[in-house]
C-alpha cells in the first residue's frame, strides 16, 4: 500500500489530520554556460531548496584568450585592437584606458583636442553601452519593447562611430599619443542632435521600465547589496554607487578634462526600496546616461572653442616606453578598469596587468545569490551588468 | 593623505615591516612590503580611519626572470634618467589599494623569497575581493596564497598545465588531441 493510499483510508476511517512524511532534497540546477540570461558564456551551479537559493558557485574562463600574455607579446600598438575586445561594449573606454597608461608610462603628450575627443567617445560609449544595460534587463525580466526601444538609439550611436572611424564595435580609435583621425565635417553637429533627441526618448525608457509596475515589483528589494558588501568585494562604478558610496574616478581623481565640465554622480538612494537592490543599480545606469548627454555638449562646446582642427595626434619616432611602471584606472560604464603596464624600455611591454571591473563584480555572486528566490537570480546577475569577455580576458 | 605621509604612518605602526619606499620621481609611488608582515600591514591599511584603504582594486604576479632594462639614450649635457628599482625576486605580488572615503591610492610590493615555490599569505581575511584575484593569479602566474579558502583554477582549464605569464611558460602543443600548432 502506498503512502497515498494509506492517507486515503486513514481519512475515510473518520481519522482528521494526517501528517505525510515527505523527504525534502536540494536541488542543483545547472545555469548556463549557454543560457540567455547569463549575458555571455557564465555558468553558475546553483542549489535551491524548494525555491529558495542556498548556494551559487559561478565558473568562469570559458572564453579565456590571455589578453596579459598577448600583451606581452607583441608591441604597444598591435595590442591596441585586444583591447577593443575585452569589454566589447565599450571598446572606446578600453581603447582610451590602454592608451593612457602607456602615455603616462611613456610621459607622452597628448594634443588637448584629442583629450576632448576621448572624453567624448567615452561618454558616447557609455550611453551606447547603458542602453545594452537597459534593454537587456528588460529582457532578462521579460519586458520585450525597452529592447527594441534601446537599440534604436544605440544605432544612432553606432552610426556615429562608423562614421568616426568606421567601425561599429571594434574601434580602436584612441591611439597612443592622442585619436587616429579627427572628427569628420559636421560630425560635432550631429552629435549636438543626437543629444537633443536622446534626453527627449530617455523619457520613453522612463515610462516603458522605470516605472513599470511589474519591473518594479521584480527588483525592489532584491539582491541588495550593502556599502559595505560593495566595498568588500571590490564593486567600482554604477554598481558601487548604487550602494549608496559616491565615488567616480572621474569625479574624485580626474582624468583627461573631467575637471574642466561639471557634471553629477548620481547614487542609489532607496527610492522604490532598499538602497543598493537591483531598482537602484538599474536607476543609476539610467540617470548616468543623461550625465552624458550634459557632458557631451559641454566637450563639444569646448572643443569648437580651444582647439585647432586637425591636431589630434602626437606623432612619434617609435613607440619604446622608458622603464618604469603605471597605473591608469579609468570609469569605465562597469567600474574601474585599470591598466598596469610595466616598460622595460623595448616597444613590448615587459607586463601588461588588465583589471577588468566585471571580474570583480562578479565575485559577490556566491555571497548574495543564497537566500534569493530561484526567479531572481536572473534579476540580480543582470542587474549587475557584466561583460564576460572582459571576466574571461 | 600623500604618499609620504601614508608611508610614514605604516613605518611608524608597523616598525621594520617596510623594506623599500620608492617615492618620486617614479610614476607611481609604492611602498615594498616584507612578506611576514603583509598581513599586519593589510589590515592596518583597511581598519586605520585616516588610511582607510576600502577597496583591494587588484592583484598582479610579476615574474622579473627576463628583466633587462633598456635605458633611452639621453643627448650631451642631459641628465641621464633614473633607473627603475632592479627586481629583488624573480617573483613578485603588487597590490594596488584605493580608499574611496579618503580619495586616495597605494601601491604594495612583496617579493616572494622561494623562487622554485613562490608563495604568499591570503588577503581573503581582510579583503574578500582577494579571494577571486589572487585565484586568478595562482592561475596564470603559479603562486600560492596560503591559507586561502578554495585555491584552483578559475580562468584557464582545471587541467590545464602550466603558469601561462611565468616567462619560461612552453606552449603546449596539443590540447585534448587538438593540435595548437
Amino acid at each position: 500500500m502506498s503512502q497515498l493510499q494509506e492517507m486515503e483510508k486513514r481519512l475515510a476511517d473518520g481519522q482528521r489530520e494526517y501528517v505525510l512524511d515527505v523527504k525534502t532534497q536540494d536541488m542543483e540546477i545547472n545555469m548556463g554556460p549557454q543560457h540567455p540570461a547569463t549575458h555571455g558564456v557564465l555558468r553558475v551551479v546553483l542549489t535551491a531548496d524548494g525555491e529558495v537559493l542556498t548556494s551559487a558557485t559561478p565558473y568562469v574562463g570559458y572564453i579565456h584568450r590571455c589578453a596579459e600574455k598577448i600583451g606581452e607579446s607583441v608591441d604597444y600598438k598591435m595590442f591596441l585592437p585586444y583591447t577593443d575586445r575585452y569589454d566589447y561594449l565599450a571598446a572606446m573606454n578600453n581603447n582610451v584606458g590602454y592608451c593612457l597608461a602607456v602615455e603616462k608610462a611613456g610621459g607622452i603628450e597628448v594634443p588637448p583636442r584629442a583629450t576632448w575627443l576621448r572624453m567624448i567617445i567615452c561618454e558616447l560609449n557609455r550611453i551606447g553601452s547603458h542602453l545594452i544595460a537597459f534593454g537587456t534587463y528588460g529582457l532578462d525580466l521579460g519586458a520585450f519593447t525597452p529592447f527594441l526601444y534601446g537599440f534604436r538609439e544605440r544605432e544612432w550611436v553606432m552610426s556615429l562611430f562608423e562614421k568616426l572611424c568606421g567601425a561599429r564595435l571594434t574601434y580602436s580609435y584612441a591611439y597612443p599619443g592622442g585619436v587616429i583621425n579627427d572628427a569628420p565635417e559636421g560630425w560635432l553637429d550631429e552629435l549636438l542632435r543626437f543629444c537633443d533627441v536622446f534626453d527627449k526618448k530617455y523619457q520613453e525608457y522612463d515610462a516603458l521600465l522605470t516605472r513599470n509596475k511589474i519591473f518594479i515589483e521584480r527588483t525592489r528589494n532584491v539582491g541588495i547589496v550593502t556599502k559595505d558588501q560593495a566595498l568588500r568585494y571590490g564593486w567600482t562604478g554604477p554598481s558601487l554607487r548604487a550602494s549608496g558610496v559616491r565615488f567616480d574616478v572621474r569625479e574624485s581623481q580626474p582624468y583627461l578634462f573631467y575637471d574642466q565640465i561639471s557634471f553629477d554622480v548620481p547614487i542609489g538612494r532607496g527610492e522604490m526600496g532598499t538602497t543598493g537592490d537591483c531598482w537602484d543599480r538599474y536607476y543609476v545606469r539610467m540617470l548616468e546616461m543623461l550625465q552624458c548627454t550634459r557632458m557631451l555638449r559641454q566637450c563639444v562646446e569646448r572643443i569648437q572653442a580651444d582647439t585647432t582642427p586637425g591636431e589630434f595626434l602626437t606623432k612619434l619616432k617609435n613607440y619604446r616606453i622608458t622603464p618604469g611602471e603605471a597605473y591608469v584606472g579609468i570609469d569605465n560604464p562597469r567600474g574601474e578598469l585599470g591598466h598596469y603596464v610595466v616598460a622595460d624600455g623595448k616597444d613590448v611591454a615587459y607586463r601588461i596587468k588588465i583589471r577588468g571591473p566585471s571580474f570583480c563584480n562578479l565575485s559577490i555572486l556566491p555571497e548574495i545569490l543564497p537566500g534569493a528566490m530561484l526567479a531572481d537570480a536572473v534579476a540580480i546577475i543582470g542587474s549587475m551588468d557584466i561583460v564576460l569577455g572582459e571576466v574571461d580576458r | 593623505m600623500n604618499f609620504d605621509e601614508i608611508a610614514d604612518r605604516i613605518e611608524e605602526l608597523h616598525q621594520g615591516a617596510v623594506q623599500a619606499r620608492v617615492g618620486e620621481p617614479a610614476k607611481d609611488p609604492y611602498l615594498r612590503i616584507s612578506s611576514e608582515s603583509l598581513v599586519e600591514v593589510m589590515r592596518t591599511l583597511h581598519a586605520d580611519r585616516d588610511l582607510a584603504f576600502e577597496l583591494l582594486i587588484s592583484v598582479t604576479g610579476m615574474d622579473w626572470s627576463t628583466w633587462t632594462p633598456k635605458m633611452p639614450r639621453v643627448k650631451k649635457g642631459d641628465e641621464p634618467l633614473p633607473e627603475p628599482e632592479s627586481p629583488v625576486s624573480r617573483y613578485e605580488v603588487v597590490y594596488h589599494l584605493l580608499s574611496v572615503s579618503q580619495n586616495h591610492r597605494l601601491v604594495i610590493k612583496v617579493a616572494c623569497a622561494d623562487d622554485e615555490r613562490p608563495a604568499q599569505p591570503t588577503l581573503t581575511g581582510i579583503y574578500p575581493a582577494a579571494d577571486w584575484l589572487e585565484r586568478e593569479t595562482w592561475d596564470l602566474m603559479g603562486i600560492d596564497f596560503q591559507g586561502h579558502p578554495d585555491l584552483r583554477r578559475i580562468l584557464c582549464a582545471e587541467d590545464w598545465v602550466g603558469h601561462p605569464l611565468r616567462k619560461d611558460y612552453e606552449f603546449p602543443t596539443e590540447y585534448h588531441g587538438i593540435s595548437a600548432e
